[in-house]
């Protein structure tokens, strides 16, 4: 169907009701070209902490991930945006092996975190993950305690010997999440009677126990009023200092706030990558600059 | 005409009343522009006017048959001559019984005196008189129901309102049905509990050491001297029902844990159903298993290390039963573990947790009162269970923790104090009701343990 006849039969069935404009910029989107593994702006970088090179994820006979190559600079905030189902969660959960519990996953290509192959047949799950922490959309603190929630990873790991080691992590973990003053009377109360933020701070507390060195974010603050948003949001910004940070956002606002590189997804491609001011004021592609402008998303 | 003819006959008059109900609707509709004027759909009209038609008909006919039989005799009895009335209910019945007998042909009039050949007249013309008045009275009950509704269909009237206070009617009926049979069981347990605490105390039942359900025919009978002590009863029923859990609680938790966690999709498909047909098979089948493969196994194998055994053992019974409940606890806890949302699987996992670790401190904990649940329903369909017992573990009421010793429990006990012929005055077929009694409150206190549990549980994740 042509452009044309796409308008007049759409027309045709809304007189009056859709304006016709949306129809020809919906249908653009569609023609609009992305080159596949042709990404513009600055996806490398020197020395990187993650090197990911012609990454390819299958669910089932489906592609999601098309051909993807980035690299990961060290202590950078990077922000992956696009609109839903473009496979930026996907791309994310890669980098902690995630995708592993799901059946019919299989990821191809070369993903290198410090020069070691995360999909190397006999790389330690467990040891990755400890190294690669991960934030979730939805805050799932478990139903355990304040207390016993922290110190679930280093228990695990067993970063600590004595009892008052544990308890200096966890309080440290929760200093860095903003959490220890809220908490600090009630370490013994149930995690899941915390407000949501509070929740989510826990999560990032949680996850920080481990001394990770990159942090996953899989939309963190998308359950969150504005300002537990804006509490997580600087929390963020602190931690960058220390921690490696990828963060998947559905707001555009907060990819421009907390992040050094944005990188634009689109429909599994990764269409664009750049410094953040630049992909926000001067977007080099035509898609990006649809979505940030709010033509689609 | 017959109930059984006119139960047909009013239903078709429903329906009729549905379809007439349905056109006039339709027809009243007509000439305000269209059934969006009326104040509910034609379906409603047409339903109400099924309603009126059928249930105050079907009212009339239930209390008729009821009564029916119980006036017709009274009016037989007076109908008599004053001389020969009988002076008793015995005597009435013995009369009675003559009269229909002699009204159903199976007793020639020319045998009988004259007066009884007389009311077999009078019963026969009774009832065709009462046949013809009930259809008739149905019939136009059912009809002016109907005639009344099709009034009723009009523009400004709701339908809809009265067909659902009726239709709520009908289930809360039907709920009320139910509860007021168990109802009705527990009381009638209760009463003969009563009668039997009249004739053996209830220290002496509760406490007592032997079980031993005999009653005297005769003064001087050998061996009369009864023992109603439930106590071997209880510690058979609990020794069997912790081996059975003893065998079901690991093995259905961990296939479980299996299924949920670690299984492939393919091999949950098949192994589910599977584990759940287990719950299936007759408890018959299970208890010739037990008696006939399992028991003699296990004389066999005491015997070996030098053991004696009763060919008939508590661990025969147990470890059948045990098989027979691991559906009951792999299912619930299969349930319950995939209820566990798989945000948190996914945050333990992200903390480089292994599967198991995963598993262990955080789905287990989350799981656990779920999983109770599920246990405690499987222990008291342990509690419960009878067939694979008597096979398995025999009759004698020996009060012993010797799982290899042949034991007995309350609801075997019931069983063989039930079967045959019995009267009802005597403790020893009265101490089934008690025992019966016991075994309710005990598997009704599980329950709401369990209940109370899962309801805890649910509480947590909505």
């Amino acid at each position: 169907m042509s452009v044309n006849e796409t308008i007049s039969s759409a027309a045709e069935q809304h007189e009056n009701s859709v304006p016709v404009q949306d129809v020809v910029t919906e249908k653009k989107r569609e023609d609009m070209p992305v080159q596949e593994g042709k990404t513009v702006g600055l996806p490398y970088a020197d020395d990187p902490k993650f090197k990911l090179r012609n990454v390819e994820v299958f669910y089932g006979e489906d592609r999601a991930i098309k051909d993807i190559s980035l690299d990961i600079a060290r202590n950078e905030v990077i922000s992956f945006i696009g609109p839903s189902g473009c496979g930026k969660s996907t791309f994310l959960r890669c980098l902690n092996r995630m995708n592993d519990s799901i059946d019919i996953c299989r990821v191809k290509g070369q993903l290198m975190l410090d020069d070691e192959d995360i999909y190397h047949s006999r790389r330690d799950v467990v040891e990755l993950r400890a190294r690669v922490g991960m934030v979730f959309q939805k805050p799932n603190p478990f139903p355990k305690s304040i207390y016993d929630n922290v110190a679930y990873g280093p228990r695990i790991h067993g970063l600590a010997n004595r009892k008052s080691d544990l308890d200096d992590i966890v309080e440290n973990s929760l200093r860095k999440a903003g959490l220890w003053d809220e908490v600090k009377d009630r370490l013994d109360a149930t995690a899941t009677g915390m407000s949501g933020g509070q929740q989510q701070r826990l999560c990032i507390a949680r996850a920080i126990a481990v001394s990770p060195e990159v942090i996953l974010m899989d939309e963190p603050c998308s359950a969150l009023d504005p300002i537990a948003t804006a509490k997580v949001e600087e929390l963020i910004s602190e931690m960058s200092e220390s921690y490696t940070i990828v963060i998947v956002t559905h707001s555009m606002q907060q990819a421009a706030r907390v992040s050094h590189r944005t990188a634009y997804f689109h429909l599994g491609h990764l269409v664009e990558v750049n410094e953040t001011s630049k992909v926000f004021t001067a977007p080099q592609h035509e898609l990006t600059e649809s979505y940030i402008t709010g033509r689609f998303g | 005409m017959q109930t059984a003819n006119l139960l047909p006959l009013i239903l078709v008059l429903a329906v009729a009343a549905y379809g007439l109900a349905f056109m006039r609707s339709r027809a009243v509709a007509a000439p305000l522009g269209g059934i969006r004027n009326l104040k509910a759909l034609p379906f409603y009209y047409a339903a109400r006017a099924a309603l009126w038609c059928a249930i105050p008909a079907l009212i009339v006919l239930a209390a008729w048959a009821g009564f029916e039989g119980k006036v017709i005799q009274g009016m037989v009895i007076s109908s008599l001559p004053q001389n020969v009335w009988p002076e008793s209910p015995g005597q009435a019945s013995l009369v009675l019984s003559q009269i229909s007998n002699v009204a159903a042909g199976k007793l020639n009039p020319e045998f009988v005196p004259e007066h009884i050949a007389g009311a077999a007249g009078l019963l026969e013309n009774l009832r065709a008189q009462s046949g013809t008045f009930k259809t008739i009275l149905v019939l136009l009950i059912a009809a002016l129901g109907a005639a009344f509704a099709w009034t009723r269909v009009a523009p400004h009237i709701n339908a809809r309102e009265s067909v659902e206070r009726t239709l709520r009617r009908i289930f809360f009926v039907c709920a009320a049905v139910a509860v007021l049979t168990t109802v009705g069981i527990v009381f009638s347990v209760i009463f003969e509990t009563v009668r039997f605490f009249g004739k053996v105390p209830i220290t002496e039942f509760l406490f007592g050491t032997s079980w031993s359900p005999q009653t005297a025919l005769r003064a001087d009978q050998v061996g009369a001297e009864g023992a109603f002590g439930i106590i071997p009863l209880f510690t058979g029923t609990l020794l069997i029902s912790a081996i059975a859990l003893l065998v079901a609680v690991p093995i259905g938790l961990l296939s479980a844990i299996y299924l949920s966690e670690y299984a492939s999709k393919r091999v949950r498909a098949t192994v589910k159903p599977l584990l759940e047909m287990l719950a299936g098979v007759p408890t018959v089948v299970y208890g010739f298993f037990a008696a006939l493969t399992v028991a003699p196994f296990i004389r066999d194998m005491a015997e070996l290390v030098g053991l004696e055994a009763s060919s008939q053992s508590a661990l025969a019974a147990g470890l059948v039963m045990g098989i027979m409940i691991i559906p009951f606890v792999s299912s619930l806890s299969d349930d319950v573990i995939n209820a566990v949302p798989q945000t948190l699987r996914d945050g333990s996992l992200a903390l480089g947790a292994t599967q198991s670790e995963t598993m262990k401190n955080v789905i287990f904990p989350a799981a656990l009162p779920g999983i109770i649940g599920g246990i405690l329903l499987a222990a008291s369909r342990a509690i419960g269970e009878t067939m694979i017992v008597v096979m398995a573990a025999g009759l004698a009421a020996n009060l012993t923790a010797n799982p290899l010793d042949s034991v007995t429990t309350v609801t075997v006990q019931i069983a063989t104090l039930l079967v045959g012929d019995q009267e009802f005055d005597s403790a020893k077929t009265l101490s089934a009701f008690a025992l019966g009694m016991m075994l309710f409150i005990v598997t009704l206190l599980l329950n709401v343990v369990a209940l109370k549990i899962v309801r805890k549980y649910r509480e947590q994740y909505d």
